[in-house]
């Protein structure tokens, strides 16, 4: 990754990170808070209240033009000329070997205008990729990861905190829905997409108006209980939430298929697009291996590399593990051999020099009541 | 904060000695750096263990630590509290949150621990 060998990027908010005490770790190459109170603290809080996390360390690239939604449907995985204006939908971006580059998010702004949402470790991947598959297309990019900063306010009292701020009447935006507007008096972009598994929006700003929004959303929020919350619960919320991460569940020696993600690929879509021909063999062939959720049944935590066994032989490995600050009980994600990847089946995780017993259960861990 | 009445390892692990018993835990500092403390595996009783030797393993939401023993001797009792409490690692890491209790088998290897002095020193350079 090249840019590990630069030194890392600061969000417009790091500032106010640092006037709240949070441990800042390096992330896809960006200075992040990993934590301000404590992950089980902002975890609940996004569970039971409301959470605040900045997130402009994601790639944000524009495509415009006549061709932006056949140009999409060639780069991706799923078929953009589907989307209505204002809404978004989930989506890979795969090699011709029909690994995963990247996992994103399309968001349809116009007939001729979207946002592809780029995780930031492969932002520069993406963009550079884009770039070649749109050679021939009547469509322009335009990278701007850089001056766009993305602040998302997640959890039940998201909607009551936000609705008071915005123009954009969030109420009424459908889930993975976007419109454009102010928030705090700013111009913005609002999304009711998230990463944790409850009722929550991303707000895109331009990186001069991230510091405003920021500080209006908590100000508004404290006397709900809204939380600055890191990427330490982001994960663990994600995690509950069965959302896959890129590096742990999702990468280039795995097939969407096999991230049980077999829906995002629109085998069926006109035309070609990259990918095709070795995902259409993949869907023939089966899975080689299968994402499970996975309860360990003893004592210990099933951790990212663990191997995992049925009797003596070696099936799969964790890919993401924790304690469930809302379950209580220890929780994994797993590549296994699809004939152990049904639900029910008894399987050991290896810690340390034990086998652990573990349930394949269904994911996601946990759904927001309704 | 350091107590003064404690030794310390550079692993950040504290000990109370009394007599030939050794009390462990690890400091505020450890505690703070590890984050939300979820799991502690303790050793058997009645295992022997050699001095800096892995005796149990701490886990954070986060991440794994190994616990080390600051002197060599037999386990003699574990902190039971800690099976469903593990976070008085956090709140409470110099007290209700001590983890094992070691017969100690050579008090001359409590020479090369940290004293407080020295150990508030180690935590401020890090």
């Amino acid at each position: 990754m090249a840019q590990t060998h630069e030194a890392p990027l600061a969000t417009p908010l790091a500032g106010r990170h640092e006037a709240l005490g949070a441990r800042i770790v390096e992330f896809g190459g960006w200075l992040m808070p990993l934590q301000y109170s404590g992950i089980l603290e902002e975890h609940r809080a996004v569970r039971s209240g409301a959470g605040l996390f900045d997130l402009s360390h994601m790639g944000e690239l524009f495509l415009e033009g006549p061709e932006a939604a056949a140009a999409l449907g060639y780069a991706l995985t799923t078929d953009p000329a589907s989307l209505k204006v204002g809404r978004a939908q989930y989506s890979m971006i795969c090699f011709p070997d029909g690994g995963i580059l990247d996992d994103l998010i399309v968001y349809r702004l116009a007939d001729e205008r979207f946002m592809v949402v780029a995780n930031a470790s492969n932002a520069g991947a993406v963009s550079d990729a884009l770039a070649a598959r749109l050679a021939g297309f009547s469509v322009v990019l335009d990278d701007r990861s850089l001056a766009t900063a993305l602040v998302a306010i997640q959890g039940p009292r998201a909607l009551g905190i936000l609705a008071p701020l915005t123009n954009v009447a969030p109420d009424g935006l459908h889930y993975y829905g976007i419109a454009e507007g102010q928030v705090a008096g700013v111009a913005a972009l609002v999304a009711r997409t998230g990463y944790t598994g409850e009722d929550g929006f991303e707000i895109f700003v331009d990186v001069t108006s991230a510091g405003r929004v920021w500080d209006v959303l908590m100000e508004t929020g404290e006397s709900a209980g809204l939380m600055p919350v890191g990427l330490g619960a982001r994960d663990t919320l994600r995690l509950e939430a069965g959302m896959p991460l890129y590096g742990n569940e999702l990468g280039p020696d795995t097939t969407p298929f096999e991230a049980g993600l077999g829906r995002v690929v629109h085998l069926e879509k006109a035309g070609d697009f990259v990918g095709k021909e070795a995902l259409e063999k993949a869907a023939t062939d089966g899975p080689r291996k299968q994402l499970v959720g996975l309860i360990v049944r003893g004592r210990g935590i099933a951790r990212h590399g663990y191997e995992v066994f049925a009797g003596d032989g070696r099936v799969g490995v964790v890919t993401s593990g924790t304690l469930s600050p809302t379950l209580g009980e220890p929780i994994a994600m797993a590549y296994v051999t699809p004939s152990e990847a049904g639900p029910g089946t008894i399987l050991a995780v290896r810690i340390r020099d034990q086998q652990v017993a573990a349930e394949v259960v269904p994911l996601p861990f946990y759904r927001r009541p309704t | 904060m350091v107590p003064q009445d404690l030794r310390y390892t550079k692993e950040h692990e504290w000990i109370r000695v009394e007599g030939d018993l050794a009390t462990v835990g690890i400091t505020d500092y450890a505690a703070e750096q590890l984050g939300d403390i979820v799991f502690v595996e303790l050793p058997e009783i009645g295992r022997k263990v050699d001095q800096f030797a892995p005796v149990g393993v701490i886990e954070s939401v986060k991440a794994v630590s190994d616990l080390f023993a600051p002197v060599s001797g037999e386990v003699v009792e574990t902190n039971a509290e800690l099976g469903t409490r593990p976070e008085l690692l956090n709140s409470e890491p110099f007290g209700a949150g001590w983890i094992v209790r070691i017969h100690l088998s050579d008090s001359g290897q409590l020479g090369k621990l940290l004293g407080p002095a020295a150990y508030e020193e180690l935590t401020q350079e890090a």
